[in-house]
């Protein structure tokens, strides 16, 4: 559930500073052609908190992920993360780093069984060099730890009994879980979700929710982009939102939708609807 | 009888092997790892100039393999370093276009003091370092029904060598697409992203598999140069084709499958010829439109086998198919 105590004495203004930020961008700007997609001057997100990122469709919520991710390139500033610089830093170095994000569009390997998406999602295994791939003496032993710890997020994901099946069989919600139960194989410091309710059926949004906020409960940090305001006050410690590229307003998720600029931007016509309702 | 015999005899053959070698090269490029070379044969010929050059030159055997591999490697670099970066069709315009740019070369007359140009390199150049290895009395020899020359060009000693090298290939095969480092090809296979966002460096892994299996596609060069002889044309676009087809048929991502693939597109190709020379009357078929009959036969079954076995004979659907 929300827990804003750490954020007691922070305003509730765009690019606010944060006691502990994990990460920081500064002066992001990525421009397709004549268009700005993203110009976000600066942001922090607090460590060990869930927060979400939030805007209408086209408010450049996703390319900021891919910034901030390294699967695009800003054409000026940067963003740090954990005190790493994060310019020009190819993905898989990103994730290396310790972020690790899943995709809106979900990514389980569909040719692979369960089992081996999350023993992919595994760093330090030598067996992924070429030459020591040939010596299964040189990586059996941490296989058999990647093992392990992938039966038992998979229990955790309830998706054990699925483990020998191929991924390509799943549901849409257990693919999601997929990808987070993989991602969290790569023991990050921070987790980047987009759009983790997109395409799930409501019986399983509950565990979603629960996963996330465990994740929290275990010392990692959560970024996520949603549209279901629901899931945005159930669980987020605080909340960003962004419009035209930038963010306009930052504040724990009960008050940021007061905000009138918010309002504007993010329901411009429909002030009057009841925000506590799902849109869809 | 006799066209089973001749069926046989494809079977064994040294171009059978070599087809099946650079089959499983474009196993690691397409069935691990989803790579579109279309330039497989260039490898092989690449492989057969540095081979055949080098012992013409005076070098010894193992210099010559060396050498082969050597070339195929930077070929796959300097492929792979512009391409492998961008949309997996851009790869597949490039090979395609770099095989033929190194068969004109080959066969351009400016260096026919090295390639030999259209005629190519005469096996007498390069054979006998291998034939003098053999084992095998230097005579025909007959096992059940069939007769070759012990030791010379197209001999029991070349198929023995050539394979024993399909076998040692099929077993590394084996050893790395079951291993972590396969796991990860096969998650490129399938999103490239997905594995991006899990920390790997996908770009450096399609390269590894770029070149591994380019220069298997060099070994099958060698064992081909072996059993005929080094021509740039023979290595033109419709030998990686053949290739595609010999790896989709088998069944792309498998062990077997560019065995089975190239055993029975050779067999079926020689018993095509066969019996349509033995039934088919010279005014319907001439007989020299019966090669391309032949290879018209195995586009229809291609075509077949993508249309209602998508996995190939051996492939498991869940894991590779043609999408319709």
């Amino acid at each position: 559930m929300p827990d804003t105590t750490v954020f007691a004495d922070v305003a509730h203004e765009p690019g606010v500073a944060k006691p502990d930020p994990i990460l920081v961008a500064d002066g992001v700007v990525r421009r397709f052609g004549g268009l700005t997609a993203v110009d976000v001057s600066h942001f922090e997100v607090q460590r060990h908190t869930i927060t979400a990122l939030i805007g209408p469709n086209g408010a450049g919520k996703s390319t900021f992920f891919n910034l901030l991710t390294g699967f695009d390139q800003a054409q000026e500033g940067a963003g740090t993360f954990d005190g790493t610089a994060l310019r020009r830093m190819p993905p898989h170095k990103v994730a290396r780093a310790g972020m690790v994000r899943t995709f809106q569009l979900t990514k389980a390997l569909e040719g692979m069984s369960v089992m081996e998406n999350m023993r992919l999602g595994a760093q330090h295994q030598p067996g992924e060099s070429l030459l020591t791939a040939f010596a299964p003496p040189m990586w059996k032993k941490r296989e058999a730890e990647v093992t392990e710890r992938a039966e038992d997020l998979l229990q955790r994901f309830k998706l054990y009994e699925k483990r020998d099946e191929s991924a390509g069989v799943l549901s849409g919600g257990q693919r999601k879980l997929l990808e987070m139960a993989r991602a969290l194989m790569a023991s990050p410091t921070m987790v980047m979700l987009d759009e983790p309710m997109a395409g799930v059926n409501p019986a399983l949004t509950e565990s979603l929710l629960e996963h996330i906020v465990e994740l929290k409960d275990e010392g990692m940090t959560v970024l996520f982009v949603e549209h279901d305001m629901h899931m945005v006050r159930r669980i987020s410690d605080w909340v960003a939102v962004m419009a035209q590229g930038s963010i306009i307003a930052e504040g724990p998720a009960s008050t940021v939708m007061q905000n009138p600029a918010v309002q504007d931007a993010y329901l411009g016509e429909h002030h009057d609807t009841d925000l506590s309702e799902d849109q869809s | 009888m006799d066209i089973l015999i001749n069926a046989l005899d494809q079977m064994l053959a040294p171009a059978t092997a070599a087809f099946a070698i650079a089959a499983i090269g474009l196993n690691f490029h397409f069935g691990l790892t989803g790579l579109l070379n279309m330039g497989q044969a260039g490898f092989m010929l690449l492989g057969m100039y540095g081979y055949a050059i080098s012992i013409r030159e005076g070098l010894p055997m193992w210099a010559g393999i060396l050498v082969a591999i050597g070339v195929a490697m930077v070929f796959g670099l300097l492929l792979g370093w512009p391409t492998l970066k961008l949309r997996g069709d851009y790869l597949a315009i490039v090979t395609i276009a770099a095989a033929e740019i190194v068969r004109y070369v080959g066969r351009s007359n400016s260096l026919i003091d090295i390639t030999g140009g259209s005629l190519g390199i005469k096996g007498n150049d390069y054979k006998d370092p291998l034939e003098s290895l053999s084992p095998f009395p230097d005579e025909r020899i007959t096992i059940g029904p069939l007769t070759y020359h012990g030791s010379a060009s197209d001999s029991w000693w070349l198929r023995v060598v050539a394979w024993t090298l399909v076998a040692a290939l099929l077993v590394i095969f084996w050893r790395l697409s079951n291993s972590p480092w396969g796991r990860v090809l096969k998650g490129i296979r399938e999103d490239e992203d997905a594995v991006r966002a899990l920390g790997k460096s996908v770009y450096w892994y399609k390269m590894q598999a770029l070149i591994i299996g380019g220069v298997i596609g060099a070994l099958g060069g060698i064992i081909w140069a072996h059993g005929s002889a080094v021509v740039a044309d023979s290595m033109g676009r419709p030998t990686t084709f053949w290739i595609w087809t010999i790896l989709l048929m088998g069944g792309a991502a498998t062990v077997f499958g560019p065995v089975l693939g190239s055993v029975l597109f050779w067999s079926a190709l020689s018993l095509v010829r066969a019996v349509s020379k033995a039934f088919i009357p010279e005014s319907i078929l001439p007989s020299t439109a019966i090669e391309p009959f032949g290879l018209m036969l195995v586009g229809t079954a291609l075509i077949l086998i993508v249309v209602f076995r998508p996995q190939g004979i051996l492939g498991n659907k869940r894991e590779l198919a043609f999408h319709a």
